[in-house]
């Protein structure tokens, strides 16, 4: 038959070790730094997606059948599960869907100057079809969902077909209003 | 489909870095179900191991580096993973174990720690982002949440300060939990509000703690269920689901993949008018606005209006619809997988009555706890009641 406890978890069992304990050498413990790299094929679609950023262009595919402007393209449509259709050039255009302001950088160590980050709907695209970039040219306080930005992008010497080949999103001219 | 009863369940201390290893961890706290359940290891017919990123452990297929540690050598045995979905996705696997008929009784474990992990777990993390579209701009896991709650909060014309208060009511209900990581009597929403701003709108005390630990739990067929107790609690429906991983193509102010896997779970419940049928619940919350974003989710609320029904005081545990009695992620700790102990453990302990300094004093019958993982798209929900 089961124990009877009174109040569940009725102990809490583990050791409790703090950051000192480690640097201090109080407890044992082994280390490793792995070395590993990777490549990654971009794949039909991301090749030609990205391609196109390197030539200054967001290109879309079409799903006919869903009426959907995909961005990011991809060579199927999720939904209708069927083959997508048409390569589709957008304009560099958009709208802020969400965003950030980051004071962490990708180790999470604190930064100063904080990083806008978000996603951006693509003008032409269907409804929030986009992807995620930095935005520059506003403040943090300008910055808002809604904000009409437009791409700007690397000089053409220097792409190198990234998705780092667009610099950031500014705001759009006359459309930075709140 | 065979009836399923939950008879024991365990959990280690929630801490930043436990000297323990992973093994010893699922150790101990397997060893503490089985004795809730007055059985032993060999009265186990099968096991799920849970555990999310093997990037944090830094032991790839870490499944089998646990193994030892949580009963697993020499019986079926397997291990499940799903993201933060992993705390109640090993669960649900345990119970299709049993509802299945292959097994009579069936442990689950679920184990993380993230401690081993330099500079900081968050540097793993990165790992998890799309190589060619997200890498490249060196993301930090944090900015998904950010962006998320950045959406929910402008949608709804939700202030901060109502999702503050979440953080406040889960740190206050740890209190009594004796695993808790950061329990806190007295935080007010001014300590959240004034906490250091990590990426807007999230801020330190918005954010559950990276930790190790874990927790078991023990499930037994209705055929048997008898001889380990007369008050069961029972699995009465299950439910998961995934949104496409495409996240910049999805409107974040509403996790509709969380409503698809509650209504599932609902269904198999026979649960019609979730609102009214569950007494309380364990939504995943990692974060303070998700605890409201899941509430919605889980259809136990109109769009908006969890942030409402927060300052009203109706999720505290003395409410009409307590939210996380537990504590929670934000108040007991988040060693990603090994929440199960809040979302399903904490359910059976308050439905068995069990539940000590945190029990809800209103005698719930029904309860339902929720977890979320991967890219913002994965849901898994279990509805547990009173037998
Ligand atoms: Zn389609």
């Amino acid at each position: 038959m089961a124990k009877k406890i009174e109040g569940s978890p009725g102990y809490a069992p583990g050791t409790r070790v703090s950051t000192k304990d480690i640097v201090q050498k109080k407890i044992s413990y082994s280390w490793w730094e792995p070395e590993v790299q990777y490549s990654w094929s971009m794949g039909q679609a991301m090749s030609k997606f990205i391609m196109g950023l390197k030539d200054g262009k967001i290109l879309g595919r079409t799903c006919i059948k869903c009426d959907r402007v995909l961005v990011p393209p991809r060579m199927f449509c999720e939904y209708c599960y069927g083959p997508t259709d048409n390569w589709i050039e957008l304009k560099d255009t958009g709208s802020i869907e969400t965003y950030s302001i980051s004071y962490l950088d990708s180790d999470a160590r604190r930064i100063k100057d904080p990083i806008l980050i978000g996603v951006i709907s693509i003008d032409g695209a269907s409804p929030q079809h986009g992807f995620m970039h930095y935005f520059g040219e506003m403040t943090k306080e300008e910055i808002h969902i809604g904000m009409k930005v437009k791409a700007v992008w690397k000089a053409p010497k220097d792409r190198e077909g990234a998705i780092t080949d667009i610099k950031y999103f500014k705001p759009l001219k006359g459309g930075g209003k709140k | 489909m065979n009836d399923v009863a939950v008879i024991g369940a365990g959990m280690t201390v929630f801490q930043r870095r436990l000297k323990e290893t992973g093994k010893e961890l699922s150790y101990l706290a397997t060893k503490m179900a089985l004795e809730e359940a007055g059985i032993t290891k060999k009265d186990i017919d099968m096991v799920v191991m849970g555990s999310a990123p093997d990037a944090f452990d830094g032991i790839h297929q870490k499944g089998e580096n646990l193994l030892d540690g949580a009963a697993g050598a020499g019986k079926p045995y397997v291990r499940v993973f799903n993201g933060g979905g992993t705390g109640v996705f090993a669960p649900i696997a345990g119970w299709w174990h049993v509802a299945s008929g292959v097994a009579d009784i069936a442990l689950v474990v679920c184990e993380e720690k993230m401690g081993n992990c330099y500079p900081h777990p968050q540097t793993a993390f990165r790992h998890i982002w799309d190589p060619i579209l997200d890498r490249p701009l060196a993301p930090n896991l944090v900015w998904l949440f950010a962006m998320e709650m950045n959406r929910y909060m402008t949608k709804y014309n939700i202030k901060k300060e109502d999702i503050a208060r979440v953080a406040v009511k889960n740190k206050r209900n740890a209190v009594g939990h004796p695993c808790a990581q950061l329990p806190d009597e007295k935080i007010t929403i001014e300590d959240v509000l004034n906490s250091e701003m990590m990426a807007w709108p999230v801020q330190r005390l918005d954010i559950s703690p990276p930790s190790d630990g874990a927790s078991a739990l023990i499930f037994c067929s209705k055929d048997k269920v008898r001889q380990f107790t007369d008050d069961p609690v029972w699995v009465d429906g299950v439910g998961w689901n995934i949104d496409s991983t495409m996240w910049t193509n999805r409107d974040l102010s509403f996790p509709r993949y969380v409503a698809n896997a509650a209504r599932m779970a609902y269904k198999m419940a026979g649960i019609h008018n979730p609102r009214k049928e569950i007494d309380f619940a364990e939504p995943y919350d990692p974060f303070d606005y998700k605890e409201l974003h899941h509430m919605e989710g889980l259809l136990l609320c109109n769009k908006g209006e969890a942030p409402i029904l927060t300052r009203e005081g109706v999720t505290e545990r003395d409410g009409n619809m307590p939210m996380c009695p537990s504590g929670g992620l934000m108040g007991v700790g988040n060693p990603i997988a090994a929440t199960m102990g809040q979302k399903i453990c904490e359910l059976y302990w308050q439905l068995a009555g069990k539940a000590g300094k945190r029990q809800i004093p209103t005698d719930p019958q029904v309860g339902v706890g929720q977890a979320w993982g991967d890219i913002m798209q994965m849901a898994t929900v279990a509805v547990l009641r009173r037998g």
